[in-house]
């Protein structure tokens, strides 16, 4: 596996990752097939996957029902390859509003929403969102009503969290293609509301 | 599995507990009061995993509602807002 | 007396939060993968954790995030005896000697 690009000396830690890497396929712990398999399948999964749950969740209520019953059950049932989650999904409503933070580290929906965005690890959002969510949000453009709950999920062990955003208004009759499509990856962390497109 | 000893809507206590090792239950949570919003399962102990042991029996989790306004004494938004915290059984006792 | 780990800040003061992204770059693409396929034998999250959480603080602070994490995964492929330090130490000079992969 070769990096593209220019020539520059490689870090300490890329050092490190080539030594290592080297190391475990001479030992035969993993190869370098493996490896690649591994890197596109990650590559793969993109928060399109998180909207795809929303979505159906917004035109088939029984779906969505059994979504919030068990999250994990239910994105099986939509077909989904989802190894080990074990899945929240949290519902935002006229009343609620809900967040996702990991404070000790970065957990975070992987296999439904791709690698977390660097932000989502930072000391500032890892520190504050628990303390001053309205804060924070309002730092993503987000002003929630003193009037809506915040609930913050701060992720610390074997459960992952996906936020149920609310269906904007004047979607009706939407196909589920162009609902997922209203469906960001902050949507689905909480940090921000999908919103309709002016007709 | 090590029997699950809370249900939804018990009231628990977070040990306010300051031990060494690898532990998930966050600093700012230690002591305070919450109620629980239901049970997760049972899974290996992370504080064992980390070090390399089985974590077994499994311990119950749950998930843990917090007021806000309780946790941070200065807290400054709706006095409904909640923090939802994951804590396994050994740190809870009944309040 | 209270201990605090470093790693553990909710709720700490601390700076507005910029929404940067981030474009992952191969190594890290690697770094993970390897991560998760290493689970295969027996390297569990919770210590790669473990080891990061022991970092230095100011270590912990200056790494980024991918830094932390091979740094972790070494520390457990040695303590769990998959490697050893001599073996690095070779290998790291022969990699550093070939130039860029």
């Amino acid at each position: 596996m070769k990096d593209q690009g220019k020539y520059r000396p490689l870090s300490y830690y890329q050092l490190m990752e080539v030594t290592l890497r080297e190391l475990l396929v001479e030992k035969g712990l993993l190869t370098e097939e493996e490896l690649r398999r591994e890197v596109a399948e990650m590559t793969a999964r993109t928060p399109e996957r998180g909207a795809r749950v929303v979505s159906r969740a917004w035109v088939d209520p029984s779906f969505k029902k059994n979504l919030l019953q068990d999250g994990t059950k239910a994105c099986e049932q939509l077909g989904l390859e989802i190894p080990a989650l074990k899945l929240v999904v949290v519902e935002n409503t006229p009343q609620v509003h809900n967040a996702i933070v990991c404070t000790l580290c970065s957990c975070y929906p992987r296999v439904l929403l791709g690698l977390p965005p660097e932000w989502y690890k930072s000391r500032n959002y890892r520190s504050r969102m628990v303390r001053e969510p309205r804060a924070v949000l309002a730092e993503f453009g987000l002003n929630v009503d003193q009037g809506i709950q915040i609930r913050v999920h701060d992720s610390t062990a074997d459960m992952r969290y996906l936020v149920l955003p609310m269906r904007p208004a004047g979607t009706e009759g939407w196909s589920e293609e162009r609902l997922a499509a209203l469906v960001s990856r902050d949507c689905m962390i909480g940090v921000a509301v999908p919103r309709a497109p002016r007709p | 599995m090590v029997p699950a000893r809370f249900k939804a809507g018990d009231r628990v206590k977070v040990l306010k507990a300051f031990p060494i090792g690898h532990i998930r239950t966050p600093f700012y949570i230690r002591g305070q009061v919450g109620e629980v919003e239901r049970l997760c399962g049972a899974f290996p102990n992370p504080e064992e995993l980390a070090q390399m042991r089985d974590g077994l029996p499994a311990q119950p989790l749950y998930r843990v509602r917090f007021l806000q306004r309780e946790v941070w004494p200065d807290y400054q938004g709706s006095p409904r807002d909640v923090v939802e915290i994951e804590i396994f059984q050994h740190w809870l006792e009944a309040a | 007396m209270i201990e605090r780990s470093h790693h553990d800040m909710g709720g700490l003061p601390a700076g507005k939060v910029e929404p940067v992204e981030h474009d992952y770059a191969e190594w890290e693409r690697r770094v993970d993968a390897m991560t998760w396929l290493m689970r295969a034998h027996g390297i569990t999250v919770d210590e790669r954790r473990r080891h990061i959480e022991q970092l230095p603080p100011d270590a912990y602070d200056r790494m980024t995030y991918y830094e932390r994490w091979i740094v972790s995964l070494a520390q457990a492929a040695l303590q769990r005896g998959l490697i050893t330090s001599a073996e690095l130490a070779r290998k790291m000079l022969e990699v550093e000697q070939r130039g860029s992969r």
